[in-house]
């Protein structure tokens, strides 16, 4: 990279909450308290499927210490509406069901009642003596068995969107989506190569570490507040009116430090209880989720089919692609297919493209927005097969990538034509790394495999305050869980002038700052960071008049630079640089506080584009894969703190070879989740892993002041093929399925090589 | 919630007694790391907590003529200090070792993993493997079981009430022994065993001479496979030889399909494991 115009863009200062966060200083959902407050506990379904006949809360409520009971009778019906939440649609009618089951349970964890009582074995206690008579129902966990003719039906209304005209019987597809570009079947004909294979994934758990957790406390004058553990307090106090009737005036969150969300905590579970709760008893109310209940309860993302193929011309020239998804959505409609198809074949310049989707319910959680949602699995398809050519072609990997790469001017297949995007100098990079560079060592294989996500805007608020001394607060409202605090402080250091600490950034309350859309969509140091940038601006403007005050002279007549207001020129006068601090103390002579503050809808989103190198090694007896380099190369616009896009890539990272490997849920015979916990829900552990490298390549984003692009999700999107690439490329065999856990990668071994098995 | 009862006495018949007072609903806390986590789970419901680690024979090894006592609530983390033990019982000291993460070889102790009478316990295998016995004592005086004695199917014990696991006793070996554990888990640590195999051999320059094999998590109890050590024993450990002690493994096998693997994975596995144990097992033998 060249020389960088910025004194702190780009620079690797400590970031603001670390010292709270490693002293354990650091408040997280759990850690929250109030005078007098009550334990709340759900009341989980032992089924996967079952009417509800009758609950009978006599005995509970009458126990000792119980302060309150609820049902789904304590919230209002709701209607057929579909809103955003996170990169995520949900419709309200479901997702009062979720938060508390109504007509039927739809799986094993589902909320049916709950409690609040003075302790926590009162409360647990109280669960127990709750009467729900069940009806149970033949019940189905997987998509294929799911979409079968003759599958069990989760809600009798259902009919399959998307197909004209629409279907008249009961299904538990919920819709279908089509994308075209070109002429498929003409590409697939004139192809002279042609791949294709089948691919599965199971859902896979977000696995933030801090699960859960909620306080709330309803006054008798009607005013709510909320501390809760989440990726958007707004969302949530969006959520908390309107599923309990409530104006978002009078419901103030703040959220807490997060341990973790990674799309997960983008919408509501305990929140809109624990609020009714303490409506009911009058006391503050606090839930905490276990474990257990996060697996049973929290949405994964979901587990899906992925039928890709490839045509090429022998100089390995793409001609068509063809993919379907089929992806559960869990209990409710709404599984991330449409991102998944869109993303499928992003990556690539290719004429003739057709893509169908299918959402489809089933007797699981329902999912959740996860890193990406729904990019992975569809690449894990595509980019599997897209290997499966380079091996036909007796291509380098890399190169029959760099042949398709899609560039500024490529018009993608689900409509949007790209501005400035660094795939291609994305793939150089890969092939110029260290890594790729390298010999592949004895008894190693090496994968490579590409990866897609959009990145988003939308809305975002900014505020920055000059203290009386010429510090500055940065006021946003976007919990902070990559290290964003960090990037918008640098923001504001940056255009200030000023030294990175003396700019201290906090997180707002819904009460204290205009709204902001959730953390996700890898969108906070995009849209949030332009906010502060122009909140700064704004506050710079102010300073610049107030200069022109003190020198009597016309605001156009001063400029901002290295934190300090001058004359533009000699011909304004001769006056001395006046200091943010000296502006700051004269303010009140000046007129009153300088603040500044921005409001915005971002447009312009810069997609990012990552290429994964793995090297592994399979042990052909147990089937155990062992990673032993990896390095993640991402174009990330500008990198704002490079240590934390370098932890982004990395995580990211971790994440996909989790998925890759061993992540999996496990229903048993009766539909019940049979690996609710981290020692059988396996994701990697430290030694499981080398050092991930990472190659950041810095092609800034023209919407942004900074070129910033998002870089939380697209690392997540690569890992699976790039590993599943260097597993074929080491045994010979193709894997299909995910997880390739080690009896899965033994059983294949063994089938093509039958021998393996006696010896 | 019902109170429970906390004892930590200094001797071992203080323990026994309040043991057998507590008639039926006692429990022995070593190192904790299985009991607070079934406490933690509503899984146990202890009236009385019988807290072991103030009893000096339990939280000591002492080695005589060659032989070692482990006190059975010594922690992981001090087994696996001991040079001695390293160097005579590196197989047992590493089964041990295997148990949890740093943090809980801190305090998790064998006892407590043969007690536990998980099918799956690492310390067991290598144990069975070694030939331990443990001396039990009881509300009737002492008396000594084989390890392998102990568990009576997955979480139940052969233990009458009041008796307490004391100590383990690894005997004295010849010149030329050395001992290995392996176990399979799909991560690389804070995992269950899938598959544990401890294999223990004496070695006459190339010949084996005497072999233990212990196999776990392929069937309710922690297995003693004779067949597996017939196998080995009077053979240089030639491909045929350690080919019939891994079919002795497969066949020895009774696994169940569940969360952590397969019967058919499971059974291969032990094959497998039993080799890699017995290749590492010749090398220390052959290097004392």
């Amino acid at each position: 990279m060249s020389a960088r115009p910025y004194k702190w863009i780009g620079t690797r200062p400590n970031r603001p909450d670390g010292a709270d966060k490693v002293t354990g200083r650091a408040r997280f959902g759990a850690d929250f308290a109030l005078p007098g407050q009550l334990h709340g506990k759900v009341l989980r379904s032992p089924h996967a499927h079952a009417i509800i006949k009758s609950i009978d809360v006599s005995a509970a409520a009458a126990l000792p210490g119980v302060k309150a009971v609820v049902t789904s009778k304590d919230f209002p019906e709701q209607p057929n509406l579909t809103v955003p939440a996170g990169e995520m649609q949900v419709n309200l009618r479901d997702v009062t069901r979720n938060v508390m089951a109504r007509e039927k349970v739809l799986y094993d964890g589902h909320a049916v009642a709950a409690v609040a009582a003075t302790t926590e074995a009162i409360a647990n206690e109280a669960l127990a003596l709750i009467k729900v008579e069940y009806e149970v129902l033949p019940h189905v966990i997987d998509v294929e068995a799911a979409m079968a003719p003759d599958a069990p039906i989760l809600n009798d209304q259902l009919r399959t969107e998307g197909i004209d005209p629409r279907p008249e019987n009961p299904t538990n597809i919920a819709k279908r989506l089509d994308f075209a570009k070109g002429d498929a079947a003409a590409g697939f004909a004139q192809a002279e190569i042609v791949v294709q294979h089948r691919y599965t994934t199971q859902p896979v758990h977000q696995g933030y570490i801090e699960p859960h957790a909620a306080l709330a406390s309803a006054s008798a004058d009607g005013q709510v507040q909320v501390w809760s553990t989440t990726q958007g307090h707004f969302q949530v106090r969006g959520f908390c009116s309107r599923l309990l009737n409530i104006e978002t005036s009078q419901i103030r969150v703040t959220p807490t430090e997060i341990g973790g969300g990674f799309g997960g905590k983008t919408v509501v579970y305990l929140e809109p209880v624990a609020i009714r709760l303490s409506q009911k008893s009058g006391k503050p109310v606090k839930m905490v989720m276990s474990r257990e209940e996060v697996f049973r309860a929290s949405g994964p993302t979901s587990g899906g089919i992925v039928e890709v193929k490839i045509g090429a011309m022998k100089d390995g020239t793409i001609v068509a692609a063809e993919c379907m998804v089929a992806l559960q959505a869990g209990a409710f409609p709404g599984s991330p297919v449409g991102p998944a198809c869109m993303c499928s074949f992003a990556c690539y310049d290719i004429a003739n493209i057709k893509v169908v989707g299918f959402d489809v319910v089933s007797n699981r959680p329902k999912v959740a927005a996860y890193r990406a949602p729904g990019a992975p699995i569809s690449c894990w398809g595509v980019e599997s097969t897209m290997d499966m050519l380079a091996q036909e072609l007796g291509m380098d990997p890399i190169e029959l990538r760099l042949k398709n790469a899609a560039k500024e001017g490529t018009k993608t297949h689900y409509g949007p034509t790209f501005n400035r995007i660094g795939l291609v100098e994305t793939l150089e990079a890969a092939k110029a790394s260290p890594h790729y560079q390298s010999p592949v060592k004895r008894g190693f294989a090496r994968g490579v495999a590409a990866g897609f996500w959009f990145n988003v805007g939308a809305d975002s608020s900014a505020a920055v305050h000059v203290g009386e001394d010429g510090t500055v607060t940065v006021i946003s409202g976007n919990p902070d869980i990559g290290g964003s605090r960090a990037s918008l402080a640098l923001m504001a250091a940056e255009e200030l002038g000023i030294d990175y600490n003396k700019v201290r950034p906090i997180i707002a309350d819904t009460a204290s700052i205009g709204f902001n859309f959730v953390t996700g969509g890898s969108r906070v140091t995009f849209a949030t960071g332009l906010a502060v940038v122009n909140a700064t601006k704004d506050a710079v403007r102010d300073l610049k008049i107030r200069a022109a005050k003190i020198w009597e002279v016309e605001p156009e007549a001063v400029i901002w630079e290295d934190g300090m207001a001058k004359p533009a020129s000699s011909n304004v006068g001769e006056f001395e640089p006046l200091s943010l601090a000296q502006l700051a103390a004269m303010a009140g002579k000046t007129g009153g506080p300088i603040n500044g503050h921005a409001q915005l809808n971002a447009q312009g989103a810069g997609p990012g584009f990552g290429v994964h190198i793995v090297d592994l090694a399979v042990d052909p007896e147990t089937g155990i894969v062992t990673i032993d380099r990896y390095t993640a190369v991402q174009d990330v616009g500008t990198a704002i703190h490079p240590s934390y896009v370098e932890g982004q890539l990395q995580g990211g990272a971790v994440q996909g070879i989790g998925w890759a490997l061993n992540e999996e849920y496990i229903y048993n015979a009766r539909g019940r989740l049979d690996n609710a916990g981290f020692l059988d829900y396996r994701i990697p552990v430290a030694s499981d892993l080398p050092m991930i490298e990472t190659v950041l390549v810095e092609v800034p984003n023209p919407a942004h002041p900074y070129g910033v692009r998002g870089v939380g999700e697209v690392p997540i999107v690569p890992p699976m093929a790039a590993i599943g690439n260097a597993i074929a490329r080491a045994t010979g065999v193709r894997f299909g399925d995910l997880p390739m856990s080690p009896p899965r990668v033994s059983a294949a071994l063994d089938a093509v090589r039958p021998a393996m098995a006696a010896e | 919630m019902t109170d429970i009862k906390y004892a930590a006495p200094d001797t071992i018949e203080e323990a026994v007694a309040i043991l057998a007072a507590a008639n039926g609903s006692g429990r022995v806390l070593a190192g904790g790391t299985d009991l607070l986590v079934q406490l933690r789970a509503g899984i146990a419901k202890p009236g009385t907590i019988v807290d072991v680690k103030k009893i000096a024979e339990m939280t000591t090894i002492t080695e005589t003529d060659g032989a070692f006592r482990i006190g059975a609530a010594v922690s992981g983390a001090v087994i696996g200090e001991h040079e001695a033990l390293r160097t005579l019982w590196p197989g047992v000291v590493e089964a041990i070792n295997l148990i949890g993460s740093t943090q809980v070889q801190g305090r998790a102790s064998p006892g407590g993993n043969l007690c536990n009478a998980s099918p799956a316990a690492d310390s067991v295998p290598a144990m069975v493997a070694a030939g331990a016995t443990v001396t039990i004592q009881g509300p009737d005086g002492r008396r000594e079981l084989p390890v392998e004695k102990v568990a009576a199917g997955p979480g139940r014990t052969n233990l009458a009430k009041g008796e307490i696991v004391v100590s383990f006793t690894l005997p004295k070996r010849p010149k030329g022994s050395g001992d290995a554990y392996l176990r399979l888990i799909p991560r690389t640590e804070m995992d269950i065993a899938v598959v544990g195999c401890g294999v223990s051999l004496t070695m006459d320059g190339d010949t084996c001479t005497a072999a233990r094999v212990g196999l776990g998590a392929v069937a309710p109890l922690v297995l003693l496979v004779e067949d597996a050590a017939k196998a080995l024993v009077g053979s240089k450990l030639d491909d045929a030889a350690l080919e019939a002690a891994a079919e002795a493994c497969r066949a020895a096998c009774k696994p169940i399909d569940d969360k952590r693997g397969t019967i058919v994975y499971r059974t291969k596995i032990a094959g497998v494991l039993l080799k890699r144990a017995t290749a590492i097992a010749a090398e220390r033998a052959r290097s004392h």
